[in-house]
């Protein structure tokens, strides 16, 4: 199972499916790696919306995923954290710390835009 | 013919795609029993927490999630046990931060303050049991 990467320009648009596992986060991570130098991308944004649980490990692989792209040039925001799962995020005590998060892709776009200068175009 | 979907699930824990299947069997069960939405994402969320530090640190064990009926109110247990390591200062791992792994420390506190009543057992070279409760208010 490969999430589908999405290139917009100067952006990369992951969607995580439901469950991903161990493996596909990390295959992802190495992916995004990889991309953002062939593409000499300069934002990512991975989109959470179908996850229904985000528990410590999970925002453990994000964070790293974040920190890797931002090794190669790029800045992650993280979309589509669902309500109950933002609620539950809270409740549990994980914060994405400096990683940028938005409400859905379009406010990633804007978030990439207003933070880091970085347009699809 | 009338099916009855039981009111228990066991499911082994021996890697990490088994935490998924622990995930589904407590939001089944906790839906039958009639918590909200949001509550069942935090259940889910705590027994995610607790099915990856069986993964983790003890490779293999169980998780036993039931409906729980009394007189006065409904919920679910989740009994979860494995035969690992054990925790040496349990005391120590209940505290937000702590971890000798490489999670965030987060697993215990996080799960016990995401439900009702929570219980550990620990023995070092005999293994854990974590048992947690949430009522339906």
């Amino acid at each position: 199972m490969h999430t589908p990467i999405v290139k917009q320009g100067k952006i990369l648009i992951a969607t995580l499916a439901p469950d991903p596992s161990d493996r596909e986060l990390l295959e992802l991570r190495e992916r995004l790696a990889d991309q953002v130098g062939l593409h000499r991308s300069r934002g990512v944004i991975v989109d959470v919306t179908a996850l229904d649980v985000i528990d410590s490990y999970s925002v453990r692989m994000l964070r790293g995923l974040a920190h890797t792209t931002r090794l190669r040039g790029a800045e992650t925001v993280i979309v589509g954290i669902q309500p109950e799962v933002a609620m539950a995020m809270v409740h549990l005590g994980v914060t994405l710390e400096s990683i940028s998060t938005g409400l859905d892709l379009e406010d990633g776009l804007d978030e990439l835009d207003r933070l880091f200068g970085v347009r699809a175009r | 013919m009338t099916v009855s979907i039981p009111e228990e699930r066991r499911v082994k824990i021996e890697s990490q795609l088994d935490i998924v299947s622990a995930r589904q069997a407590v939001r089944e069960l906790a839906a039958r029993v009639g918590f909200q939405t949001s509550e069942i994402t935090i259940i889910a969320t705590a027994v995610s927490e607790i099915a990856r530090n069986i993964v983790e640190y003890a490779q293999r064990g169980e998780i036993v999630v039931r409906i729980a009926r009394e007189p006065r109110r409904r919920g679910i247990v989740v009994v979860a046990a494995d035969q690992g390591p054990g925790i040496p200062d349990v005391a120590r791992a209940m505290q937000d931060g702590f971890s000798t792994g490489n999670s965030l420390g987060l697993g215990l506190p996080g799960a016990r303050r995401m439900m009702d009543e929570f219980s550990i057992v620990s023995a070092v070279g005999k293994g854990t049991t974590v048992t947690m409760k949430k009522w339906v208010v």
